[in-house]
């Protein structure tokens, strides 16, 4: 799993049916010091989260698809927590 | 698979159901020298490791696998704590 920022919401009307009612959120990788890494990502949220918040994504299809609650989903990137906190100790 | 040191871990009050009571921990991955190799990443812990731990690591969804019935939303998870290793 990686950390993310929320960083933007994603209004999609033509869509697939597997994501009918889901939320998309558009989630910037950091790393633990919160800089960006990599692309932006667009992310199934099933835990609530909102622009702003750090948030723990998976990136694998079949984590995703049970995040959504959809097995066998076109997803492969879901939100599966918000972190509250990380603590590194080196 | 690949080897990790386990440098920190994550606290998540809000997060999915799959994921209740299950340990998330900040992994540092190394390479066969002991030198950082790669990016950090979150992995599920099936095997009690702890900070300051060497461990090995798989990806994809086989991460899930030492929680099975439980469908874990994982990517990422410890499945192993190495004692000590030996190159060549």
């Amino acid at each position: 799993m990686q950390i993310a920022r929320v960083v933007g919401t994603v209004v999609a009307t033509h869509k697939h049916g597997a994501f009918e009612g889901a939320k998309l959120l558009l989630v910037q990788p950091v790393g633990l010091d919160d800089t960006p890494r990599g692309p932006t990502l667009l992310a199934v949220d099933s835990v609530g989260a909102g622009v702003t918040e750090r948030v723990l994504i998976v990136q694998e299809g079949r984590a995703a698809g049970e995040a959504l609650g959809r097995k066998g989903a076109p997803v492969d990137t879901a939100i599966v927590g918000i972190i509250d906190s990380v603590d590194v100790q080196e | 698979m690949q080897m990790a040191r386990v440098i920190g871990d994550v606290v998540a009050t809000r997060k999915d159901d799959g994921l209740s009571g299950i340990t998330l921990l900040v992994l540092q991955p190394i390479a066969a020298d002991g030198t950082n190799a790669g990016r950090t990443l979150v992995a599920v812990d099936s095997v009690g490791a702890g900070v300051g731990e060497t461990v090995f690591f798989v990806r994809g969804k086989e991460a899930s696998f030492p929680f099975h019935p439980t469908e874990v939303p994982a990517d990422a998870g410890i499945v192993g704590i190495i004692d000590q290793w030996y190159v060549g």
